[in-house]
């Protein structure tokens, strides 16, 4: 394709939009460096244990935030929930108001609307990553978005990467893969029957989305979310290591703790993840043969 | 018995200060029993009223408050005041330093400036082994601390990547001491990234170097030189400066009717006033104390009188700014409102244009340099500088980006501290992303501290948390700056926000 038509393409599909929760311009733990991080409104689990429900469920204009909204930023407008972010005050009362964990400040972008803002914050940063929800769930839009950066000419030396939690299949992975630089792939629980009742899925698409990963050299980390009981039991971690050793013993873990923070329903009442645990974890990991396996930096007390 | 025996007695009986440290601060007393230069009224009114301010500098300037000596002086010719000749190795160059050190002055009597270390030093580490150099330095940071323990003692390093820099940078991150304070001139031309990559790595170790703008301050300068000293100001070498007074930026706003009123009339006007109180300070240090008659310093060419300048400094733009919004009936806050941040810039650029159009005599290029100043400890409800508020800091790169337009304005420096989380240890990649483009975006300095540090910056100085959970059991600290910094804590409460960056700077009659 000449030069001419890969920017043709690109500004087609410049028109494309996300559903986006969240924008952040500094973060330092979601991929290397300092990350531009999108998160994508929508979800394909229903994790007990998540830490950023309000991302999960797609607005369907029931209204009820608007009534509990304290700065009238909030209105229905032929039928739909309008946000005004001038009045907002973020005090994330409508997210507590919602009944299905949709979020009424998202905003509509287009490709355009995300490479602008990037553009602001553009020195500062090492690369993208796409988070959620579920990224991958707005893949036309991703793999517009990275297109878009790896044809143009200022930004293309930006990494491109994704976090997933694995459920998109092959055809899917196929067609974003080429743009994209890495995927920060967590899966939820090895044992079968533990993966549906955590997140609502099986998790035979996470393991295959892993394997296809790193075959492609596109596996940048995995991660596994330490729940006490649950994915903390050494049945798990010996999965883990099983995979990662026939995976390549140079794949990056790492081990996350489970908190409380943001956490609704029953998994409020779990206990959390305490540090010894992962230590022991990791250690174990580490005496199976697995090179990096990295654990939280901090500690909330 | 009079108030002022009163006060000499209190030094005299304080159990937490050394010896040392009382001697100072009956020195500082004894000047004040004398009367202060010669102010007109309004001038007068002003400064009594804390509106404008001499940073309790003392009544009578008989020493320049920062000293910023042409040390290869020494170091090329010896000293015949000292008895010293010229140095040919590396221990007797760094010998003739130590003893060079205690024959500077400044305002709180230890020097605030040590030198270009790595240029200093280099012509001496000729067949000297890295092991030898590492150990030579170790020791010479290790009397540094002990023998001069303030933290706004400052030394240079940089543009280049050279042995001196990287062994001072490594020393420096295990000892992870107080003092010196140290920045790293970055050049992008000159410098590379490995040792950017360095100086950010040691940052998340320590708190420290500061990494200067090199480009932006050369600039700024003339080929003579400048150095960073103190709390990060910019001044020529060969010289420094007489006095720093300041303005607090919020009683202005307070004493305006509106913004108009603000910009036309009461920012002119103690612009004008503190330029007057500068003015006598300035005549008094230079016409009536005899420093710069007298000094060996002078005669041997270590400075030079002309090369003096006047820091005009300013503070509390954010209460400033959030005054005049209030008063306007507008929302937005400093640091996060686009509409509030281009006022405050616009203050910036009017205060620079303001203070260059006031004469000063016996000042380097006849005008005083605008400060961003980082505030005393005493200071109580203000912000340093043109800072964003403690705990309404937005995340770094909104942060830099909210004060870039201010940088440009500042030609003796900008206070300014980035207040990194603790889970930014695990990707130090971030660290180096974060300074390389502020640098490059224009920021005059970049200085950061990591949460969860031992060691943090009580603005521009370093102090240590532990050394304050001392102090504050009477235990008193072997350091000067620990004293400020925890009464900055007990006054400011800034040890209690979560980043545990402590943001306000000096002491009555201290540095700044």
């Amino acid at each position: 394709m000449a030069d001419g038509d890969a920017r043709g393409a690109a500004e087609a599909r410049g028109a494309l939009t996300a559903q986006v929760s969240k924008i952040l311009t500094w973060s330092v733990v979601d991929g290397p460096g300092n990350r531009f991080v999108l998160f994508l409104q929508g979800c394909t689990y229903r994790c007990l244990a998540c830490h950023n429900p309000h991302t999960i469920g797609q607005c369907d204009h029931c209204g009820a935030c608007v009534a509990t909204c304290p700065s009238g930023a909030l209105s229905l407008r032929d039928g739909r929930v309008v946000h005004d972010p001038a009045p907002c005050t973020s005090c994330d009362t409508c997210l507590r108001t919602c009944p299905i964990n949709a979020n009424p400040m998202v905003q509509t972008m287009t490709v355009a609307d995300v490479l602008a803002r990037i553009r602001t914050a553009q020195a500062f940063l090492t690369g993208i990553t796409v988070s959620g929800g579920e990224a991958t769930m707005q893949l036309r839009f991703v793999s517009a978005l990275f297109a878009a950066l790896k044809t143009s000419g200022d930004l293309r030396h930006l990494s491109c990467m994704i976090d997933s939690n694995g459920h998109l299949g092959p055809r899917g992975w196929a067609s974003v893969l080429p743009f994209t630089d890495g995927v920060l792939l967590d899966i939820k629980a090895f044992d079968p029957d533990r993966h549906r009742r955590l997140t609502g899925r099986s998790n035979e698409r996470s393991i295959a989305s892993a394997r296809l990963l790193a075959a492609a050299g596109k596996l940048s980390e995995l991660r596994l979310l330490m729940i006490p009981g649950e994915t903390d039991l050494d049945a798990e971690i010996d999965a883990l290591t099983r995979l990662v050793l026939d995976l390549s013993p140079e794949t990056r873990i790492r081990l996350n703790a489970f908190q409380h923070h943001g956490v609704r329903g029953e998994a409020r009442e779990w206990a959390k993840m305490e540090r010894d645990g992962v230590e022991r974890a990791a250690e174990r990991l580490r005496a199976a043969g697995v090179k990096h396996v990295a654990v939280p930096t901090v500690w909330l007390p | 018995m009079s108030e002022e025996m009163t006060a000499v007695r209190k030094i005299v009986r304080d159990q937490t200060l050394s010896f040392k440290q009382k001697e100072h601060a009956l020195a500082v007393q004894a000047e004040n029993m004398l009367p202060y230069p010669l102010l007109d009224a309004e001038t007068r009114a002003a400064l009594d009223a804390r509106i404008i301010c001499d940073m309790y500098e003392g009544h009578a300037p008989y020493k320049p408050r920062y000293v910023l000596p042409d040390y290869a002086v020494v170091l090329s010719k010896g000293s015949a005041y000292l008895e010293l000749p010229v140095p040919t190795t590396l221990d007797e160059a760094i010998n003739t330093l130590m003893i060079a050190y205690h024959h500077v002055p400044s305002v709180t009597g230890m020097p605030v400036f040590i030198g270009h270390l790595d240029a200093l030093l280099l012509p001496f580490c000729d067949g000297v082994s890295d092991d030898e150099l590492y150990r030579k330095i170790k020791l010479f940071w290790r009397y540094l601390d002990r023998v001069l323990p303030d933290a706004f003692m400052h030394a240079n390093i940089g543009p280049t990547d050279n042995r001196v820099a990287r062994t001072i940078l490594k020393v420096d991150a295990e000892l992870k001491q107080i003092a010196p304070n140290l920045t790293f001139l970055y050049d992008p031309e000159v410098s590379g990234e490995d040792i950017l990559r360095l100086c950010t790595d040691n940052i998340i170790a320590c708190s420290k170097p500061h990494i200067a703008n090199h480009p932006v301050h050369a600039a700024t300068f003339d080929a003579r030189g400048y150095a960073i000293v103190s709390c990060y100001n910019a001044l020529p070498l060969c010289g420094g400066a007489s006095t720093l007074t300041r303005i607090n930026l919020k009683k202005v706003a307070e004493a305006s009717a509106d913004e108009a009123d603000f910009l036309n009339v009461q920012l002119p006007r103690y612009v004008a006033l503190n330029a007057r109180l500068t003015r006598a300070r300035v005549d008094y240090l230079h016409k009536q104390s005899g420093f710069f008659q007298s000094s060996f310093l002078v005669e041997e060419g270590w400075i030079e009188r002309e090369r003096f300048t006047a820091m005009f400094g300013i503070f509390a733009m954010a209460e400033a700014v959030n005054h005049l919004q209030a008063m306007a009936g507008k929302a937005g806050r400093y640091g996060h409102d686009s509409e509030a941040n281009a006022l405050g810039a616009r203050i910036s650029a009017l205060l620079a244009d303001l203070v260059a159009r006031e004469p000063m005599d016996n000042v380097w290029r006849g005008a005083a340099m605008l400060h961003s100043q980082a505030g005393i400890s005493s200071d109580a409800g203000v912000t340093p500088g043109v800072r964003i508020p403690y705990g309404e800091e937005p995340d770094p790169v909104s942060h830099v980006r909210a004060l870039l337009p201010h940088h440009q304005h500042y030609a003796s420096g900008v206070s300014e501290i980035l207040t990194l989380d603790e889970t930014v240890r695990g990707n130090p990649e971030a660290v180096f992303q974060l300074a390389k483009g502020a640098l490059a975006m224009g920021f005059r300095e970049f200085t950061a501290n990591v949460a969860g540090n031992d060691l943090v910056r009580v603005t521009g100085f370093m102090i240590r948390l532990s050394d304050v959970k001392l102090y504050n059991e009477a235990k008193g600290s072997r350091t000067n700056t620990t004293s400020l910094g925890a009464e900055a804590a007990e006054v400011v409460g800034i040890l209690g926000r979560k980043p545990r960056v402590v943001g306000l700077e000096l002491a009555v009659g201290a540095v700044g």
